[in-house]
């Protein structure tokens, strides 16, 4: 297999592991905002699910997560789910994990903001969701844009682990050419996508959190 | 008519009782200051007639309607949405440590509750917004951010920010205690030049010949009691053993 041929198989993975990274980033970023605010919620029931659920993705190899999404339906239930159930299994599988992740880093957003924040807003009028919208969460996502960075990085690399299902996304074609071709060659050109890929995105949230820094708290 | 009348209002915070039945009562137009040492229950009075604390027991009224009360069988009684709505309308407070938007410019900080929540006309609530920055002498900082600006600044900016909502009376909590003198001074001369408008005003502050200048009527406080009130004069030159007290270890 030539060089090219090789680059272009990766260069296709690499568009699928993006597939899987956006998606997930889609998903997992306003889920796991909704799990922040039901996990510090006045009801006892919905904090305690939340911690379990948490706990759970946390506490648990995600690649293990990715198969159970995957092979429960037909184990639990016998259903036989069609073609796509392969890529639509990933894709929960990471939003679900990193919502998790995600939550814990919202919370401790919003758990950072001074109550005179609160005490002001209230004063001015500001309804529950007025006072959030507006004044909490702009605030907030400044704060923990540092911690979302760290997040992202990794979930790059993660997609990585969408092998275990057999996916072809960029490790797993570089795997199979690795074994076709018994060469490393294929890994070293992953690792550089990757890192390449990686570089991209550090980028673009230096630029987001320079583009919040008009303001210091 | 009252804009304000708090009776026989009591708070605890635990086993400690911050106010033991204190009563109040602010006229259109009036300055009532509050006074006394640290931990007396002055800013918690003013935090219960904000709403930002409920009372255990007493009632609070505004414009001649009963807002909240406790009614003596544990049953605390405060307005629901609409009413509170209309209620919080009445008042507006400028805190210890501002509470800016830091993520707002100062003209946003301003202009964003009156649109947003009171609705205004968007060119309206500008031109006002900017008049008040103009008296409170900060025309050119509008674009400014709070954290470029000094205390003192962001303090002004805190009652412009108040005023915008066009409150009938307006509270300030240790509104200079966070200032160093010099800055202390500009805030005070805004909070004089609101008094000379006759804008009602409860002020809890620190500052004693200021209180004395412009209060219409003085409470002293200490350990949730009201030990001596009445007109300014009357209360500084008070035979009260406890507010002679205090007002030596001022001086000294």
């Amino acid at each position: 297999m030539s060089f090219q041929v090789m680059m272009m198989q990766l260069g296709q993975g690499m568009l699928k592991s993006m597939g899987i990274f956006f998606l997930t980033l889609l998903f997992s970023l306003p889920l796991g905002l909704l799990v922040a605010l039901c996990r510090m919620s006045k009801s006892g029931i919905l904090r305690t699910i939340m911690r379990v659920y948490i706990s759970i993705m946390r506490g648990t190899p995600l690649m293990l997560q990715l198969l159970a999404v995957y092979f429960g339906p037909y184990y639990l239930f016998g259903a036989k789910l069609g073609k796509n159930w392969r890529f639509s299994a990933i894709i929960i599988a990471f939003a679900v994990n990193y919502a998790a992740y995600f939550a814990e880093i919202y919370r401790s957003g919003i758990g950072s903001m001074p109550a005179g924040q609160y005490e002001a807003a209230r004063l001015l009028g500001y309804s529950k969701s007025g006072t959030f919208l507006r004044i909490i969460f702009p605030q907030v996502i400044k704060r923990i844009l540092p911690a979302i960075t760290n997040e992202v990085i990794t979930l790059i690399k993660d997609t990585s682990l969408s092998f275990s299902l057999a996916y072809a996304e960029m490790f797993t074609i570089a795997k199979q050419i690795a074994a076709k071709e018994t060469s490393f060659m294929p890994f070293l050109a992953a690792a550089l996508f990757y890192y390449v890929f990686n570089a991209l995105v550090a980028f673009a949230m230096e630029r987001i959190e320079k583009a919040m820094n008009y303001y210091s708290a | 008519m009252a804009l304000l009348e708090m009776k026989n209002i009591r708070k605890s915070f635990g086993d400690l009782e911050v106010i033991r039945d204190i009563s109040l009562r602010v006229d259109e137009g009036e300055v009532l200051s509050i006074i006394g040492p640290s931990g007396s229950g002055k800013s918690t009075m003013l935090r219960c007639a904000a709403m930002l604390e409920t009372i255990d027991s007493g009632e609070i009224w505004y414009m001649g309607e009963r807002a909240a009360w406790a009614d003596g069988h544990g049953g605390l009684h405060y307005p629901k949405k609409a009413e509170l709505k209309k209620v919080r309308s009445y008042f507006g407070l400028v805190f210890q440590n501002f509470n800016l938007f830091p993520h707002f410019s100062v003209i946003k900080n301003i202009t964003d509750a009156p649109i947003h929540n009171q609705k205004r006309d968007r060119d309206e609530v500008y031109a006002e917004a900017k008049e008040l920055l103009a008296k409170m002498g900060l025309s050119d900082k509008a674009d400014a951010y709070p954290c470029q600006l000094s205390g003192g600044q962001c303090q002004r900016v805190a009652i412009a920010r108040a005023l915008a909502l066009n409150p009938k009376i307006l509270y300030f909590d240790e509104p200079t205690s966070a200032l160093d003198p010099e800055l202390t001074g500009e805030v005070l001369k805004v909070i004089k030049s609101l008094a000379d408008l006759h804008i009602a005003m409860v002020i809890v502050t620190h500052e004693m010949n200021f209180a004395r200048e412009i209060s219409d009527h003085v409470m002293f406080m200490d350990k949730g009691i009201v030990e001596v009130e009445g007109s300014a004069e009357s209360v500084f030159n008070t035979d009260n053993a406890r507010m002679r007290a205090f007002l030596g270890k001022l001086r000294h």
